[in-house]
C-alpha cells in the first residue's frame, strides 16, 4: 500500500519543450546576477572582510539597541554595525577592520568587553586579521574552483564529453543562482556560506548525474530514439526519484531552519534554496542543454554545424 | 537474486553491531566510562563552538627574526674581522644583507675563508641536514667590499625552529593558567593554534602569549646622564630604552649582558618583607649565579637594570655584592602582573614575538543552546523524513528508515573512533545526510518498481533493482565525495568538521542503504513470500 505519491507512475510529461523558457529565464537571471556582483556585491562577513564580531545577550533580558549602538560607536573604531539578534535579549555587533595590522584588531575586543560586559554576556566574539581573512577568501575561492575541476574530471572519465559538460553548465548555474541568492538578501557570506555552495556543487551534480545516468542506459537500449523524446523518457523515468529525493532533502533542511538555532540557520536556509534550485537544473537546465551538446557520440559528425564564413 | 547468505548477514550484523557499540562510551556518564577498558573509552570530542571556549591563532614574527639575525651577523663579522686583525670599514646592512668593505682587498683571501665558515648547514628534520645547503651565501668583489645573504631556505628553517620552540613555551604558559586541556598545534609554515576549552576571556592569555619575555640584567651606563643621551647620541655600547612604568622615564642602559632570563631556573609571586609590595624572586643556574656574584661584586654602589622586553622593569643600585645565587624584583607591581612575569620568566623567552591573527571565542551558554537546537533539529528531521518514508513506501520505508537510523548511528560511531571533532556545522551535516541518505534506497525502490511493472516477477524485480540502481549510486555519492573531500582539505575548523561528518555520511550511505536494505528485504521476503510489491 502507498499512502503517498508524489509523482504519477508512467508520466509522460515533455519536459524538454520547456527549453526555451527555461534557458531564457536562466540567462536572464544568470545576467541579473552578474550585473549585481559589480553593483551591490556579496555582503562578506568578518572571516573574507576582516574585523571583529560580537554576539552580546543582555543579563536584564532586554537589548537596548540604541544605547549599545551609541557606546559602540563612541568607542572609536569606526562605523559599527549593532543589530538585534536571535530575541529581544540578544545583539550582533559588528566593528570594522582596524588600521595598524594584527595587533590593532584585539583592542577593539578589550575595549568592548570593558563597556559592555556588565550588563551583556559575551555570547561570541570573533576577530579576524586583514592576512587571515585574505588567506581565507583564496582558500575558499580555490576550494569552489578544484571542485568544480575535480568533478567535471569525474564526469570525464565515467561519461562522455557532452554529458559532462551538460553535468558542468547546470553545476555553473547552481553556483551562480546560489550566489544570486546572496546578492538579492544580502545574507552574510562567509567560511559557513562556501561549505554551503560545495555542498550544492556536490547536490547539484548528484542530481543531473541520477538523470544522465538513466540517459546513458536509454541509449543503449533505444539507439534510434529522437534525441529530445530520449531525455524526456531520462526524466520522466526518474522523476519520481527525484520528487522524494529533494522532499526529503528539503524537509530534513526545513527542521534545521526552524530548530537549529540562529547560528546556523543561514546555512539552512541558503541550502534549502539550493536545493530547489538544483532540482530545477537538473530538469530544465543541464537536461536540455544536451540537445545542443550532443547526445551521442560522433554526434557532431551527424550534423555537421555550418562552418563560419570566411572573408 | 533474493538469496541472502547466512555468512553474509553474520558478516553485516558483526560490522553494524561493531559501528554502534563504538557510540555507547559517548552515552554514558563519565564516571562509568572511566572503568571501561581504554579502547572502549574513546568519544566525540566537541568543538569549541558547541562546549565553549577560545581559539586563537598566532603567528611568528619572520621580520622580527631577520632583522634578529642580521643584527647576529652583523656582531659576528665585527668579532671576527677583529680577531683576524682585519681592518675594515663600513660594517652595515645592505638590502636584505650585511655588507663589509676591507681597507686592504689584499685581505679577501684571509677574510674570505674564515667569513665563509659563519654559514651553518640548514638541519632540515625531515631529511637529516639538507643536502649541503648553507644558511648563508657570502660574495665579494675584487675591490674588497664582502656582502653575507642569509639564504631563503636559511630563513625559513629558522621560522620553522622558532615555531617549534614557541610551540614548547606557550604550552609552559598556558599551563601556567591551570585551564584545562588546552590544545597547542602548529598550522602553515608559521602559525600556532591555540585552543582552550571553557575560557571565556582570553584576554590574560593574550596578555601572557603577547610577551617574548626576553629579560636581561645590564648596568646602567653612568658616562652620561639620558638627558645627554637622548640630546647627543648614546655611546655605542650603549642604548635609551624606556621604563615599563612611565615611557617618558628613559634610562642610558649598556647594551653588554650581565645575566640573561636563561639562566633562570625558577621565579615566584612574592611579597617584600619590608613594604609588603608584590615582587618576583628568582633563583639562578650555577652559570648564572657565578656571572651575578662576580658582576655585582665589581660595581657596588652602582646601578643595574633589570631588562624585560627591551623595557626597564627597574633598576636598583647594588648595595653589596649578590653571591647566593638569587635575588629579587620588585618595580611597582600589583599582584597579577607579578604573577604574569614569575609564568613568564618560569617558560622562558619565545624566539620571536607572537602576534594574534584570528580569535574566536564562544560563551559556555550558547554552546549549550547550539547543541540542544542541533539535537532537537536532528530529532525533527529525523522524525520527518521517517514519517515520509513510511507513508511512501510501506514495510519498504520502515526498512529504509532503520537503515537510516543505522546510518546515522554509524557516523557517530566512526566519529567516535577517530576521535573526530563535531562542530555545529557538523551537525548540520547529520541533519542533511538524513536527507540524502535515504536517496539511495529510493533509487532502488523506484527501480524496483519499474522493473515489477515492467512485467518481472518481484523476486528477479528486487534483485534487477539492486543491480542496477547500484552504478547510480556509486555516481551520485563520488561526486558528493569530491565536493565533500576538497571541503575537508580547503577548509578550517567548523567547515571541516561538516566535511568530516558528510565523507562519513557518504561512505556509511552505500553500506547501509545497499547491504543492510537488500538484507532486510531478504528477509521479508522469506516470511512474506509476497507476489506483489508493498508499494
Amino acid at each position: 500500500m502507498r499512502l503517498l505519491r508524489l509523482w504519477p507512475e508512467n508520466s509522460q510529461v515533455r519536459f524538454m519543450r520547456w527549453r526555451s523558457v527555461s534557458f531564457a529565464f536562466s540567462a536572464i537571471m544568470s545576467l541579473v546576477i552578474v550585473g549585481l556582483f559589480f553593483t551591490h556585491g556579496l555582503n562578506f562577513g568578518i572571516d573574507f572582510k576582516g574585523g571583529t564580531l560580537m554576539e552580546l545577550q543582555a543579563k536584564s533580558g532586554t537589548a537596548d539597541v540604541a544605547s549599545v549602538r551609541e557606546h559602540a560607536n563612541a568607542l572609536g573604531f569606526g562605523e559599527t554595525e549593532v543589530q538585534e539578534f536571535g530575541g529581544a535579549a540578544g545583539l550582533s555587533l559588528r566593528f570594522p577592520i582596524q588600521e595598524g595590522g594584527e595587533a590593532a584588531q584585539s583592542a577593539v575586543v578589550s575595549k568592548a568587553r570593558e563597556a559592555f560586559g556588565e550588563a551583556y554576556e559575551f555570547r561570541r566574539v570573533e576577530t579576524v586579521g586583514p592576512r587571515v581573512s585574505g588567506e581565507l577568501v583564496q582558500a575558499g575561492t580555490v576550494g569552489v574552483v578544484l571542485s568544480l575541476v575535480a568533478v567535471l574530471a569525474y564526469l570525464w572519465f565515467r561519461f562522455e564529453r557532452n554529458l559532462a559538460m551538460g553535468a558542468l553548465i547546470g553545476t555553473l548555474h547552481d553556483v551562480l543562482l546560489t550566489c544570486g541568492f546572496f546578492l538579492v538578501t544580502q545574507f552574510e557570506f562567509n567560511m559557513t556560506s562556501i561549505a554551503a555552495i560545495l555542498t550544492i556543487v556536490g547536490y547539484s551534480l548528484n542530481e543531473t548525474v541520477v538523470v544522465f545516468d538513466r540517459t546513458r542506459e536509454l541509449l543503449r537500449r533505444y539507439k534510434t530514439m529522437p534525441d529530445i523524446e530520449l531525455l524526456d523518457l531520462s526524466i520522466n523515468t526518474t522523476m519520481a526519484r527525484t520528487a522524494i529525493t529533494s522532499m526529503t532533502t528539503f524537509l530534513s533542511l526545513l527542521a534545521l531552519v526552524w530548530f537549529g538555532g540562529e547560528a546556523i540557520e543561514g546555512f539552512a536556509i541558503v541550502m534549502l534554496i539550493g536545493i530547489v534550485i538544483c532540482t530545477y537544473s537538473a530538469i530544465f537546465v543541464s537536461t536540455p542543454s544536451l540537445i545542443y551538446l550532443g547526445l551521442r557520440q560522433g554526434a557532431f559528425q551527424n550534423n555537421p554545424a555550418p562552418a563560419p564564413a570566411r572573408p | 537474486m533474493l538469496h541472502y547468505s547466512r555468512t553474509k548477514t553474520l558478516l553485516t550484523l558483526l560490522i553494524v553491531g561493531l559501528g554502534l557499540l563504538l557510540v555507547v562510551p559517548n552515552l554514558v556518564s563519565p564516571e562509568v566510562r572511566a572503568k571501561l577498558p581504554s579502547w572502549a573509552q574513546r568519544t566525540i570530542v566537541l568543538g569549541l563552538d558547541l562546549q565553549g571556549g577560545s581559539h586563537i591563532l598566532l603567528e611568528v614574527d619572520g621580520n622580527a627574526l631577520r632583522a634578529e639575525r642580521l643584527e647576529s651577523l652583523r656582531d659576528q663579522v665585527r668579532t671576527l674581522l677583529r680577531d683576524e686583525r682585519i681592518g675594515y670599514s663600513g660594517l652595515g646592512n645592505a638590502g636584505n644583507g650585511v655588507q663589509v668593505r676591507l681597507r686592504e682587498a689584499t685581505d679577501l683571501d684571509r677574510a674570505l675563508p674564515k667569513l665563509r665558515e659563519l654559514a651553518q648547514p640548514i638541519s632540515n628534520s625531515l631529511f637529516g641536514t639538507g643536502g649541503g645547503a648553507r644558511d648563508l651565501t657570502v660574495t665579494s668583489t675584487p675591490d674588497g667590499i664582502i656582502t653575507l645573504t642569509p639564504t631563503e631556505e636559511g630563513a625559513n628553517a629558522r621560522i620553522r625552529s622558532a615555531v617549534d620552540q614557541s610551540i614548547e613555551i606557550v604550552r609552559r604558559r598556558v599551563d601556567e593558567l591551570g585551564t584545562t586541556e588546552p590544545s597547542i598545534q602548529r598550522q602553515g609554515a608559521d602559525r600556532i593554534l591555540v585552543q582552550v576549552p571553557g575560557l571565556q576571556d582570553p584576554q590574560q592569555l593574550k596578555n601572557i602569549l603577547g610577551q617574548t619575555a626576553k629579560l636581561t640584567f645590564r648596568m646602567v651606563d653612568m658616562s652620561m646622564t639620558v638627558d645627554q643621551a637622548v640630546l647627543s647620541r648614546p655611546p655605542p655600547e650603549s642604548e635609551i630604552l624606556p621604563s615599563t612604568e612611565d615611557p617618558n622615564q628613559k634610562f642610558l642602559v649598556e647594551k653588554r649582558v650581565l645575566v640573561s632570563g636563561e639562566d633562570l631556573i625558577d621565579a615566584q609571586p612574592g611579597f617584600d618583607q619590608r613594604n609588603n609590595e608584590p615582587i618576583v624572586s628568582f633563583r639562578f643556574n650555577s652559570n648564572g649565579a657565578r656571572r651575578f656574584a662576580t658582576a655585582t661584586t665589581q660595581n657596588v654602589g652602582k646601578p643595574f637594570a633589570i631588562v624585560l622586553d627591551n623595557k626597564v622593569i627597574s633598576a636598583p643600585r647594588i648595595n653589596e655584592p649578590i653571591t647566593g645565587g638569587s635575588g629579587q624584583i620588585s618595580g611597582q607591581f600589583t599582584v597579577e602582573s607579578a604573577n604574569n612575569l614569575a609564568i613568564l620568566l618560569r617558560a622562558g623567552a619565545l624566539p620571536a614575538p607572537l602576534t594574534v591573527v584570528e580569535e574566536r571565542t564562544v560563551g559556555p551558554g550558547l554552546g549549550r543552546d547550539s547543541i540542544e537546537a542541533g539535537t532537537k533539529a536532528t530529532i525533527y528531521a529525523a522524525i520527518f523524513v521517517i514519517i515520509f518514508m513510511f507513508a511512501t513506501y510501506g514495510v519498504f520505508g520502515f526498512i529504509a528508515n532503520i537503515a537510516l537510523i543505522i546510518h546515522v548511528g554509524l557516523i557517530l560511531g566512526l566519529m567516535s573512533l577517530l576521535g573526530a571533532t563535531m562542530t555545529l556545522p557538523g551537525i548540520a551535516g547529520i541533519v542533511l545526510t538524513i536527507g540524502t541518505a535515504v536517496d539511495s534506497n529510493v533509487l532502488i525502490y523506484e527501480r524496483i518498481r519499474e522493473e515489477f511493472h515492467g512485467g518481472r516477477n518481484i523476486v528477479t524485480a528486487i534483485g534487477a533493482g539492486f543491480d542496477r540502481a547500484f552504478a547510480t549510486i556509486i555516481d551520485s555519492n563520488s561526486t558528493m565525495g569530491i565536493a565533500a573531500v576538497i571541503l575537508f582539505l580547503m577548509g578550517s575548523g567548523p567547515v571541516k568538521g561538516f566535511a568530516v561528518v558528510f565523507i562519513l555520511g557518504i561512505l556509511t550511505t552505500v553500506i547501509t542503504a545497499v547491504t543492510m536494505t537488500r538484507m532486510m528485504i531478504a528477509l521479508w521476503y522469506r516470511w512474506t513470500r509476497a507476489k506483489t510489491l508493498p508499494f
